[in-house]
């Protein structure tokens, strides 16, 4: 089984350098690119592959490419940058690539960054993830001392810089127009769509945002092709994924394998099943804004379009497993704590809704909640529900709330009837 | 492409309708008459979609029945569009956007100064939200103190994002932001202390609840549907903001923005806003008042006696001079002309001021040039500014010349399909792109931000610069003399870009007093008109009828002093004008010496009535009606929300009976406005347009008058059940079509006599879309006010002679060049307790190096002394102000009239 992103990197994430990069080939296919291929062939091949975006939309990487213009205009400014804010609950995987094998994205990135012919990149990093901005910039200093990065780079004429740009944190800064915003200076406020980045994005000049792991993968397409891309996966979407478990399970961890694994796979080969005295209950698939997953769906393939036939999403593909000795109640309220938190306050739904379901639910698990607080939740969740808000935060945060609403409802009633939480 | 061709159809709820597709769907059912309800949309601010109020449920084919929720403010309006506005679940979803407010609105609406004309309380109506299922405790935050004319109370704050996006975005506040985030969102100041931005008052009508109120109004309040209204226009600049004036028991309350398409739109500036107090001021005379023979003292006096001295005084044997003034109406002035003859009747302002205003008039009545309005000035796409601080002197020009920098940028973003109504993607997309403006100024000037050069300089070189670009644009004009090749540079970058403009625009006036730089905008205005541009010309004026006396006939104040010097004056009858403001003591006072009898009509107390023999109370601007002219040229009319009572009369009035009693014969005779207005239109052909534009007295709808209070007025026949039961009788107005009392036809109305705004379901501001043909768009048949002038006109255009300035500097002195200011160069309204606090002290602006010569830091105190007047002023460091250069405060309260620009010496104190 092949692992394209991971093979390289060292147990513990140990330094893994601009030597040991070269050794293992690295910068060859940048060399091929630049010397052989032009931008719009580098976007072709990746539209070929199927590359889905691996931040959680699963939006066609090539596609979002080729919407930068690159006609008359495409000698004026454009960005390219790296959602490197990983502040996603649960979700670990961007930091793994980031620390144990930086140059692997540097490289991706030049790729990246010539299809699209942009001259400034900006690594956007959560702030929390400070030995991975220390790796970071010791490969940028590596990279630019080799001429992989600054003018002229290997005497292609194409010239970049590239930043890193460490986030003040907050999580709303993963989205990736607040995450513009906020590398502006201003507040991290999600802007309004249409224009999209690729038409006014960082500075209202024509910008990609891709993460982490998408374009850890272009080097990679580069060397491989897109049909070797595409055979990585199960189920035809295209490629490997980084996978995580976390909670109540023997071996929590990351893993890098075919898209498409099963979620019982993942369970029970990989996590090693759940500690002993613990049953598995349910599992948010790919961060805490996704809908819970119960056991009938341990089967269901984890990749984009097949969780969300199941009624979730795959989103970062890192699942936070809920056991039988955990309150769903807390757990949610956990969950819709941290929403409310972290809401930016631009629009009502979010900033007004978010707070109720908080107040309510940590009422019920104090064990003053009142019956009509179900109806209350379930409202809010619809009420914030897509297009009813100005982003996706507020939707993602119903996710998991109207799913746990469904699948634990008898918990629900009884804290309320009992009024006191029954994992107390 | 015609407009029926760019029109498109588009379905709302079932029925057809032809829509502008360069429009938003929600500013598109406004207009239609359809409520949509939302809060964060503002014509003048366009679209964010913030607040999510205004959803609607898009179609996407006649057979989608199910639809989803769109935002209005953000659906562009494209062919063929299917939406439902009344659609179950769209409703449903405004009355949760509602409820979710609520969870944290205090619901103080019984103690809270917005309610009665609250955004929010017509919203929370709208959506039939009425019952709250929240049951936890409300967030609570900090008010601040923001000074004298704004009152917070964030606890009411809805987070609509209107209050920033007007204050910081549109009117280029720096000093409000909003801070945190989630429910905890904060409008307010860094720390206390008062807003800074001179449109901050605007935040009371923008704000649509009671976060930030009118501390004025707070100070003697009164519920909205108590308050009687008038159409008036602000009296303390020469722009001619459109208001609406609120009265109640006799005084004035407060004043409101009364929207103008062509004029001030929805804003005005906090001098307009806030300076109002004056008339409830203690300073008022609101009696006659006579000098006693004996002991010199004035002392009140009744009708009767009154009017046997007047016709002594009076008397066809006497010879009368008349002195007129800038903040007189019209017909106050036109009646002072009546009474005293042409020949003897005198403007009331420095002969500087005269000349120049007088070049100014004849020059837009002659040269067909465009003057425009502030609607198109924010059309402007390259703009000179020579020697006006526009901010100090016309806040709104100001203001309008912050929308103009978009138009450019604006066009850019067309191109890539962002819509003009979606307004963060458009600064977004602009960044720091600007419309071209060019700034000549010779001190720091508050418009630096947004121009492209801001030229620091002399009066002499700014005149200069104006000279070369004349002479770049046409080779016929005369070039300045001057040498300095930054200034020849940046005249020619200039004369490039107002060459290439669509809509080039000149602003200048006369506030550094100098003719130079009057010829010089002069010369490059014909420069553009000869090559064909159609140029816009803005000139400022001192005073708010400055442009209306100066059309007509009389003479300048110096001519009336050297009148006085070889005869003497049987009476001099002084209209509304404190002539210690108007020229040097020892001139007012010769002339006074040599004036037998002194007749004074003035509204408030200043050394000018102070030397009265004869003092007669008039009616303020919120007491009378009264015609003024503008910068522009534009006749606008003023009514009042107040009745006079006791001996307080318009000064026309007044000046009427003096007629009566001076020529028994009573060939003039007026008994109305109505009357005078037509004496004016038919002595003075210019005005003639007035009497067929304005409406008169006689005009009725549904044969109704159109009244002053809403028809939510409470408690008439309360009002005085302290003293007695029975109703008081309500005051006839015989000069114009309005009624005091909420009897009459309140519905739309001409836009010149809109009183307030209310139509069913919206007892807010926003109740003006009723009002407008289009939201930001032009009041239903047509925006108020006359134009006098015609741009169609062919002109001849001969250039004036640059000629060289000598403005010798001796050592130890310095050119002093005056420096206005919004708050306290204007007389009436610096009266005003609020506008008070916002004054500074008298101060004189220098250069670092200056100061260093005559060894004085900033915040330090100089004695200056120009010609014979001596001052202790407090030293600001300015940057950028050429070396020998002082600005020095002028008109604030307590200064004398100093004739600047002139020469003058510091001294250290």
């Amino acid at each position: 089984m092949e692992k394209p992103l991971t093979k390289n990197i060292r147990p513990d994430s140990a330094d893994y350098n601009l030597e040991d990069y070269s050794r293992d080939s690295g910068y060859s296919n940048l060399r091929k690119v630049l010397k052989n291929m032009s931008p719009a062939e580098v976007t072709n091949l990746v539209k070929a592959s199927n590359l889905l975006g691996r931040g959680g939309a699963g939006f066609p990487t090539g596609v979002k490419w080729s919407l930068i213009p690159m006609d008359g205009d495409s000698s004026k400014q454009k960005y390219l940058i790296c959602n490197a804010d990983e502040m996603e609950p649960g979700t670990f995987k961007d930091r793994y690539l980031l620390e144990g094998n930086p140059h692997q994205l540097i490289e991706g990135m030049i790729i990246s960054a010539y299809a699209i012919q942009a001259s400034k990149a900006y690594i956007f990093l959560r702030w929390a993830y400070k030995k991975a901005e220390a790796g970071l910039r010791k490969a940028i200093d590596e990279a630019y001392k080799a001429g992989y990065l600054g003018k002229n780079i290997l005497g292609s004429g194409f010239n970049l810089d590239l930043y890193v740009h460490s986030s003040a944190g907050r999580y709303i800064c993963g989205e990736e127009t607040a995450l513009l915003n906020s590398l502006e200076g201003k507040r991290a406020v999600p802007r309004t769509k249409p224009p999209y980045p690729a038409i006014s994005g960082l500075f209202g000049k024509p910008t990609v945002v891709n993460n982490v792991e998408t374009l850890s993968w272009i080097s990679h397409i580069v060397e491989n092709g897109a049909d070797w891309f595409k055979g990585l996966s199960l189920t035809g979407t295209g490629g490997t994924k980084l996978y995580g478990a976390s909670g109540r399970v023997k071996k929590p961890g990351i893993w890098e394998l075919p898209l498409g694994t099963t979620m019982r796979e993942l369970l029970e080969d990989h996590a090693g099943g759940m500690i002993a005295g613990h049953r598995f209950r349910g599992a948010l698939p790919g961060g805490v804004s996704t809908d819970f997953l119960i056991e009938e769906h341990l089967d269901v393939k984890m990749d984009f379009s097949t969780v969300a036939a199941a009624g979730s999403r795959l989103g970062t593909g890192t699942m936070i497993i809920l056991d039988d000795k955990t309150c769903p109640v807390a757990f949610i309220h956990n969950v819709e704590r941290f929403f409310a938190l972290e809401s930016c306050g631009w629009c009502t739904p979010c900033r007004e809704g978010l707070p109720w379901v908080e107040k309510m639910l940590a009422s019920i698990e104090e064990g003053s909640g009142k019956m009509e607080y179900i109806d209350l939740l379930n409202f809010n969740a619809e009420y914030m529900g897509p297009g009813n808000t100005f982003c996706a935060h507020a939707p993602g945060a119903a996710e998991p709330l109207q799913s746990g609403l469904k699948y634990f409802h008898d918990d629900f009633i009884k804290h309320i009837t009992d009024k006191k939480c029954p994992w107390r | 492409m015609s407009l029926e061709v760019s029109m498109v159809k588009i379905t709302i709820d079932g029925k057809l309708y032809e829509a502008k597709p360069e429009k938003n769907l929600l500013e598109t059912c406004l207009s239609f008459g359809i409520d949509i309800p939302h809060f964060c949309f503002h014509p003048a601010l366009g679209s964010v979609g913030a607040c999510r109020l205004c959803a609607v449920k898009k179609f996407r084919d006649k057979d989608d029945t199910k639809g989803r929720i769109v935002m209005s403010c953000m659906e562009p309006v494209t062919k063929g569009l299917i939406v439902s506005v009344n659609d179950p679940e769209a409703k449903a979803f405004r009355a949760s956007v509602i409820e979710s407010l609520m969870t944290n609105h205090p619901h103080d609406c019984p103690v809270c100064d917005e309610g009665g004309e609250c955004h929010l309380q017509d919203m929370t109506v709208m959506t039939g939200h009425n019952y709250r299922r929240y049951d936890f405790p409300k967030r609570t935050y900090n008010n601040q103190e923001l000074g004298p004319f704004i009152n917070h109370e964030m606890n009411r704050c809805i987070q609509c994002y209107r209050c920033v996006r007007f204050y910081r975005d549109y009117a280029g506040g720096t000093d409000l932001n909003v801070f945190a985030s989630r429910n905890q969102v904060y409008f307010g100041r860094h720390e206390d202390g008062p807003l800074e931005n001179e449109f901050s008052g605007n935040l009371i009508e923008v704000c649509p609840t009671g976060v930030f109120t009118d501390k004025t109004l707070k100070k003697h309040f009164t519920r909205k549907w108590d308050l009687s209204n008038a159409p008036s226009v602000c009296v303390h600049c020469s722009v001619g903001c459109n208001t609406i004036i609120s009265e109640r028991y006799g005084s004035l309350r407060r004043i409101m923005s009364r929207y103008n398409g062509a004029v001030n739109g929805y804003f005005i500036c906090d001098r307009g806003r806030f300076g109002y107090e004056f008339i409830n001021d203690e300073k008022r005379i609101k009696t006659a008042l006579i000098r006693s023979e004996k002991d010199g003292i004035a002392e009140p006096v009744d009708n009767e006696r009154l009017f046997a001295i007047l016709d002594q005084s009076l008397s066809k044997n006497n010879n009368i001079i008349g002195i007129g003034s800038p903040r007189a109406s019209l017909e106050s002035n036109f009646a002072l002309i009546s009474l005293v003859g042409r020949e003897n009747f005198y403007h009331g302002i420095s002969k500087k001021e005269f000349l120049l205003t007088k070049t100014i008039s004849e020059f837009f009545q002659n040269k067909g040039v465009r003057t425009p309005s502030l609607k198109q000035i924010e059309k402007a796409d390259a703009i000179l500014v020579l020697g006006e601080d526009l901010t100090n002197t016309a806040p709104m020009i100001a203001l309008a010349l912050r929308q103009a920098v978009r138009n450019v940028p604006d066009e850019e973003a067309k191109k890539k399909g962002i819509p003009v109504w979606n307004d963060a993607p458009l600064r977004l997309l602009a960044q720091d792109a600007r419309s071209p403006v060019f700034i000549a100024t010779p001190f720091i000037d508050s418009l630096d931000v947004i121009a492209e050069n801001a030229f620091r300089a002399a009066p002499q070189d700014i005149a200069n610069l104006g000279y070369s670009i004349a002479q770049k644009l046409d080779d016929r004009a005369p070039d300045s003399d001057s040498k300095k090749k930054d200034l020849q540079d940046l005249a020619g970058k200039i004369a490039l870009s107002l060459r290439n403009a669509k809509n080039p625009l000149i602003i200048s006036g006369i506030s550094c007093g100098d003719e130079a730089i009057l010829h010089a905008v002069l010369n490059i205005t014909m420069a553009l008109l000869s090559n064909g541009s159609t140029v816009m010309l803005s000139m400022v004026l001192p005073e708010c009828n400055s442009m209306g006396l100066s059309l007509l006939p009389g003479k300048s104040f110096e001519d009336a002093v050297l009148i006085a010097e070889n005869k003497e004056i049987d009476t001099l009858v002084v209209l509304e004008n404190d002539l210690f403001r108007r020229a040097d003591e020892d001139s007012v006072n010769e002339l006074f010496k040599k004036s037998r009898q002194i007749i004074v009509l003035d509204q408030l107390s200043n050394r000018t009535t102070q030397n009265a023999d004869i003092l007669l109370p008039v009616a303020t601007f919120s007491e009378s009606e009264g015609t003024i002219v503008n910068n522009e040229g534009r006749a606008q009319r003023y009514y009042k929300a107040i009745d006079n009572k006791n001996q307080i009369k318009e000064s026309w009035q007044w000046i009427g009976e003096f007629i009566k009693v001076r020529d028994t014969n009573h060939k003039v005779l007026w008994n109305r406005f109505d009357d005078i207005a037509d004496s004016l239109a038919n002595d003075l052909p210019l005005f003639s347009k007035l009497r067929k534009y304005m409406p008169g007295e006689d005009f009725r709808m549904l044969n109704a008058k159109i009244p002053r209070q809403t028809i939510r007025y409470s408690g008439r026949t309360a009002m005085n059940a302290n003293f007695a039961v029975s109703e008081t009788k309500v005051s006839q107005d015989n000069d114009s079509p309005l009624a005091f009392s909420m009897e009459g036809q309140p519905e739309n109305p001409p836009s010149s006599l809109v009183p307030f705004y209310w139509m069913p379901g919206w007892n807010s501001v926003q109740a003006m879309y009723n009002y407008l043909d289009e939201p930001g768009g032009s009041m239903k048949g047509g925006d108020p006010g006359v134009r006098l002038f015609e741009s169609s006109i062919e002109g001849n255009h001969i250039y004036f002679k640059h000629k060289a300035q000598i403005t010798v500097v001796q050592k130890d002195e310095w050119l002093i060049v005056p420096v206005y200011q919004i708050f306290g160069s204007d007389e009436l309204s610096s009266v005003s307790p609020s506008i008070l606090q916002r004054i500074h002290e008298p101060f004189v602006l220098m250069n670092q190096k200056d100061a260093d010569i005559i060894t004085v830091k900033d915040g330090d105190y100089v004695q200056v002394e120009i010609l014979k007047i001596k001052l202790k002023v407090k030293v600001k460091i300015g940057k950028s102000i050429v070396q020998g250069l002082a600005g020095l405060s002028v008109y604030l309260p307590g200064m004398p009239f100093i004739d600047i620009p002139g020469r003058g010496k510091f001294h250290k104190l």
